[in-house]
């Protein structure tokens, strides 16, 4: 037995949209098989794990706080990936935005105004963004592997953030916790609604950049541009882009989200500077953008369904007993069948189940 | 023992792993598959490596197991790349990540359970040379391997006709397709032995370098290797070179940091991944070099015209 591809003369709307769906089918059978294996009744640890926690308002808005950075960070990357720059460093862009958002709470502690929410998150941006120009700049000026540059230097930012949070940035309060001093409510980003919504401001944030980087792909010259040069460099080129520009673009573009839902979730949900400020936000939200098949409206609902995968996988842990690590290989699972399936939108695929035939078959 | 032979060791016992691992890689990238989930099947590696020797009490099977684990998970990547013309990057990604999830799940009953150490094999006569003896004579059975895949590596690619076909994949899929040479399966073969060589890296971990399970204790070294396929420009001896001097940099901030020279520890761990960007720079900016020494179908899909 074996498998044949068939380019299709032409991409099949129908099944770009049906193959995320049927990746999250699949997803749910391997799940379930790996539920049974572990000795639990698939049905109910997969109810337990995915659709318990939408009945209950806490865990909606704890859906909600996980959903804003994973958005946030994917949206950035979906251009990266579409022109082909392969930054899989979000997560230490993330942290550095967490890092320099910090430093109006950590340095100007007692200044109270209106203007140091917003400041913060600016820096938290442009921190992030800074860092990401270092990948960008090896990579257009010493033609340096962008994957594994922005993967190391993810190491340095988070080993600095543990230095900074059980050192020279340590609360002399924290009675033997490492970490900032709690933000004061002026550097605490508000809930969306009070008391009905307590989810932060992150998830604002998230769903606009999503909807103006769907707008630039789908209407601007820019969008073309990140779609030709992915596509082919050389085509780019005779269009007058310059690959270079683009690089910086992206990588800059993405570094600032994930810098912004750095700052973001640590003062939203957290509410102080910490060694671990992260559940690898920034390698799920790989899965993220591809799940939603680099789209950044498509993001917004993939975004949900891997939030949903975090919490349902903290309320599994006590509900039917399995280790809170079956997330990530939930999240595993899923990112193997959502690249398999988009396979089907740009080929047919025929399984042959003898050598004959598959020699007939190729006279056909 | 001297302090001098007792570094040495430890710097031969942190280089090991990266060798093999990227020994591994480099024969899959040289077919012109780019697996960016080394650092998830070294993980799988010591995972396997580490149950199979608590179940069977022997360290040796557990080695086995390492091999078999990492070429078996490696098998996920080819059926999606090879197979389904999945994205190489985005499935190795997918390797990596799922490698680490599925690692920490399995290994989770076996967190400080104490581990089976894989015991030195002593050559006669020659470990009784003074200072280099008991380095390179009185080692594990990985150490030996490591150097004789590289040996077997750089004969296999450069001397073998299999060795050549190979190389014609990975430079050209269309043209050694149209040669008759089967580049599918040979992806297959070559992105296998990557595995069972980051399983055997795997094993090395949790059966020698620290004998006991913890999560995520692949550290980053399934991307070091990575990096040091780059850094060796895709020859087998530099590989050993590079290597052993991210191996030395590892040991010597870890002494560092055990005497205390007023860097803060965090500074020092981050040595080695500072010291991966540097060398990727000097490494990339000779252009002309790189490229004619990249796989020219590196990372490049191949569906066969029928």
């Amino acid at each position: 037995m074996r498998i044949e591809l068939e380019r299709r003369a032409d991409v099949s709307k129908l099944l770009g949209i049906l193959s995320p769906l049927l990746a999250l089918l699949l997803t749910l059978i391997a799940g379930g098989i790996m539920f049974m294996l572990l000795g639990k009744a698939p049905l109910d640890s997969i109810y337990a794990l995915l659709v318990e926690p939408l009945f209950d308002p806490w865990s909606l808005n704890e859906l909600a706080k996980k959903a804003a950075p994973l958005i946030l960070i994917a949206v950035g990357l979906s251009v990266c990936y579409r022109s082909t720059n392969w930054n899989i460093g979000a997560e230490g862009q993330y942290s550095v935005g967490a890092i320099v958002g910090s430093i109006i709470p950590v340095y100007f502690y007692d200044w109270q105004s209106p203007m140091v929410l917003p400041l913060m998150l600016v820096m938290g941006a442009l921190g992030g963004a800074a860092f990401a120009t270092i990948p960008a700049l090896l990579k257009t000026h010493f033609n340096t592997n962008e994957i594994l540059t922005s993967l190391m230097l993810t190491y340095i930012a988070q080993l600095f953030l543990d230095w900074l949070t059980r050192g020279p940035w340590r609360n002399p309060d924290g009675h033997g916790f490492y970490g900032t001093r709690d933000f004061t409510p002026d550097q605490v980003l508000p809930p969306i609604w009070d008391d009905i919504i307590t989810a932060h401001w992150g998830l604002i944030f998230a769903v606009v950049a999503a909807i103006l980087i769907w707008f630039m792909m789908r209407f601007t010259l820019r969008g073309f541009e990140v779609v030709v040069l992915g596509q082919s460099e050389r085509a780019g080129r005779f269009a007058g882009f310059s690959p270079r520009k683009m690089v910086w673009f992206s990588f800059i573009l993405s570094g600032a989200l994930a810098g912004l839902a750095g700052i973001s979730e640590v003062s939203g949900s957290i509410g102080h500077l910490q060694p671990d400020i992260s559940p690898s936000y920034g390698f799920t939200a790989i899965i993220v953008a591809f799940l939603g098949r680099l789209n950044p409206l498509g993001i917004i609902a993939s975004g949900f369904v891997l939030a949903l995968t975090y919490i349902g996988g903290e309320a599994a842990q006590l509900s039917i007993g399995v280790s809170d690590k079956v997330t990530r290989v939930f999240q595993g699972f899923l990112l193997f069948f959502v690249l398999s399936c988009d396979t089907m939108i740009y080929y047919k695929v025929r399984i042959v189940w003898s050598r004959l035939r598959a020699k007939t078959g190729a006279t056909s | 023992m001297t302090f001098f032979e007792a570094v040495l060791l430890t710097i031969i016992t942190a280089s090991t792993p990266l060798v093999i691992a990227a020994i591994g890689e480099l024969v899959t990238e040289r077919a012109g598959v780019l697996n960016l989930g080394v650092e998830g099947m070294v993980i799988i590696g010591s995972v396997s490596a580490f149950a199979a020797a608590q179940l069977s009490g022997s360290a040796y099977i557990g080695l086995l197991a390492g091999v078999a684990g990492g070429a078996l998970f490696s098998l996920l990547f080819s059926f999606l790349t090879l197979t389904l013309v999945a994205n190489q990057v985005a499935t190795g990604l997918a390797l990596t990540i799922m490698g680490l999830g599925a690692s920490g799940m399995i290994g989770e009953s076996y967190v400080s359970v104490p581990g089976i150490r894989l015991l030195p094999i002593e050559i006669p006569l020659l470990s009784q040379i003074p200072y280099i003896g008991t380095v390179l004579f009185k080692q594990d059975i990985v150490f030996y391997l490591s150097i004789l895949l590289v040996v077997a590596v750089n004969w296999f690619l450069f001397r073998s006709r299999a060795g050549l076909k190979l190389r014609a994949i990975g430079d050209s899929h269309s043209s050694a397709h149209a040669l008759g040479i089967g580049v599918i399966r040979t992806r297959y073969l070559a992105v296998m032995f990557g595995g069972a060589c980051a399983g055997l890296a795997g094993a090395q971990l949790s059966l020698i370098y620290t004998p006991q399970w913890t999560e995520n204790m692949s550290g980053g070294r399934g991307w070091i290797a990575l990096a040091l396929v780059v850094f060796a420009s895709w020859r087998p001896w530099r590989i050993l070179a590079g290597g052993y001097l991210f191996g030395a940099v590892t040991i010597l901030q870890l002494h560092a940091q055990a005497f205390g020279i007023g860097v803060p520890a965090q500074f020092l761990s981050m040595l080695p991944y500072a010291a991966t960007v540097v060398v990727l720079i000097i490494i990339s900016q000779n252009r002309r070099m790189t490229l004619i020494n990249t796989p020219a179908s590196l990372g490049k899909s191949f569906v066969p015209d029928r």
